[in-house]
């Protein structure tokens, strides 16, 4: 696979860290610092409960009923918790809302900060160098390398998440989505719609 | 500290491979990875800060040698070391040769949905304290070179911009990774014009906003 050069030129270092991890493991819970049916709820929550799907459901709301748009803008935390959307790393959230003329894009410089309870656990190329080098200086060519090229006129605004506030971005409605309701709108929303690297998806 | 995470506007890491409905783990070991530090950090040995920490601060021959999930495992290996919990002795032998210290309690399966669902909220009653800078002043940032922990990144540190946020009074990240989970400042967003961060070749209207605690900030 192209973005992963690891993969092609060191096959050894996958398996040197798989036998070293294994190893840790082993180490952990014999000693009684893990229990092993823990780490499988960890990965069953993350892998199959709390995904994009999630954040979907806040921005499909927030396209549909203005009261909770509102709320949203105002104290996203309590809007967002109030739907079941709490926990690890979305604990303090901030929805940040795209409009004409603005495009808000999401990154985290020093780490690899990423709203975890809307949003999943963060893709591959979000943790990686090039993303959280660059969107900071030079957004509208990542974006170009996600196949989106924003008008001139648009000005984008980067987040850089340093602290525990974690940031979701709210996409334009797409057009010709009147009278739709919340539920025919979330599968137009994508993850990457809600860290900026995409617009809400065109309805077919 | 100045180390090898703080790569915000570096150059020379090549283009964004975007891999859209790509997996988010390359090999199963990176899912056992983060089940593991996750895990780990149920144990309530060290915070958020304590683990970034010991992710960051090593040669940025390591860290940037160093897959994602592969420096994840470092750092807890590290945490672990530090805290007495497994000794790189035990490490290399595969076997356990000392006893836990008292009190350290595994996070139990039973409990993981309830720890995952609540979350660390780190927010602090501030008490009397009030926020010094208010929504829509200027400020500008110290030029903090500290070699401990710091999440104000190097291309916005001298910077002058303005506060488009009071988050509220959070813990402040430069002692909490030394392990004092109470030490809060305000927290501030701070908006900054991408041309004075990175110069013409950003776009004119542009911004760059960041989070950003009281100490990191002087009124202009």
């Amino acid at each position: 696979m192209p973005h992963d050069h690891h993969d092609h030129e060191d096959h050894s270092q996958l398996d040197d860290m798989t036998a070293r991890v294994m190893a840790l493991e082993k180490l952990m819970t014999d000693k009684g610092l893990v229990d092993p049916a823990a780490l499988d709820a960890i990965l069953d929550t993350y892998e199959t409960r709390v995904g994009p799907r999630n954040g979907a459901r806040v921005v499909a709301r927030a396209w549909t009923d203005p009261a909770f748009a509102e709320a949203l803008t105002h104290d996203a935390t309590t809007a967002i918790h109030a739907m079941g959307f709490g926990g690890r790393q979305g604990e303090h959230l901030t929805a940040v809302f795209n409009k004409p003329g603005l495009h808000n894009l999401v990154v985290c410089t020093l780490c690899s900060c990423y709203p975890w309870s809307v949003l999943g656990l963060p893709p591959v190329w979000y943790k990686s160098m090039p993303y959280r080098a660059r969107a900071v200086s030079e957004p509208r060519a990542v974006l170009a390398e996600f196949g989106l090229t924003l008008p001139e006129d648009t000005a984008v605004r980067v987040w850089d998440s340093t602290a525990e506030m974690r940031y979701i971005v709210i996409p334009q409605r797409p057009e010709g989505t009147d009278g739709w309701t919340a539920e025919q709108l979330e599968p137009l929303v994508s993850r990457d719609s809600m860290i900026g690297t995409a617009l809400a998806g065109v309805p077919a | 500290m100045n180390g090898p995470q703080d790569v915000g506007g570096r150059h020379g890491f090549g283009p964004v491979a975007p891999d859209i409905d790509g997996p988010v783990f390359h090999a199963p070991w990176e899912r056992r990875a983060l089940a593991l530090v996750t895990a780990a950090g149920g144990l309530g040995q060290w915070t958020i800060d304590e683990s970034r920490f010991a992710r960051e601060n090593r040669t940025p021959a390591d860290y940037y040698g160093s897959t994602y999930f592969e420096i994840w495992i470092k750092g807890l290996e590290r945490l672990l070391e530090e805290r007495g919990l497994v000794s790189a002795g035990e490490r290399a032998s595969g076997q356990v040769s000392a006893p836990l210290p008292a009190g350290i309690a595994p996070l139990t399966a039973d409990r993981v949905p309830e720890v995952l669902a609540k979350g660390t909220p780190y927010d602090r009653d501030p008490g009397d304290s009030r926020p010094v800078h208010a929504l829509g002043t200027m400020v500008r940032t110290r030029n903090l070179q500290p070699a401990g922990h710091i999440r104000m990144p190097s291309y916005c540190r001298g910077r002058t911009g303005w506060i488009s946020a009071v988050h509220g009074y959070h813990v402040f990240p430069d002692t909490s990774a030394t392990g004092d989970r109470d030490t809060a400042h305000w927290l501030y967003n701070v908006t900054f014009a991408a041309r004075d961060l990175f110069g013409e070749q950003a776009g004119e209207g542009d911004t760059v906003s960041v989070d950003l605690w009281e100490p990191y900030l002087d009124a202009v």
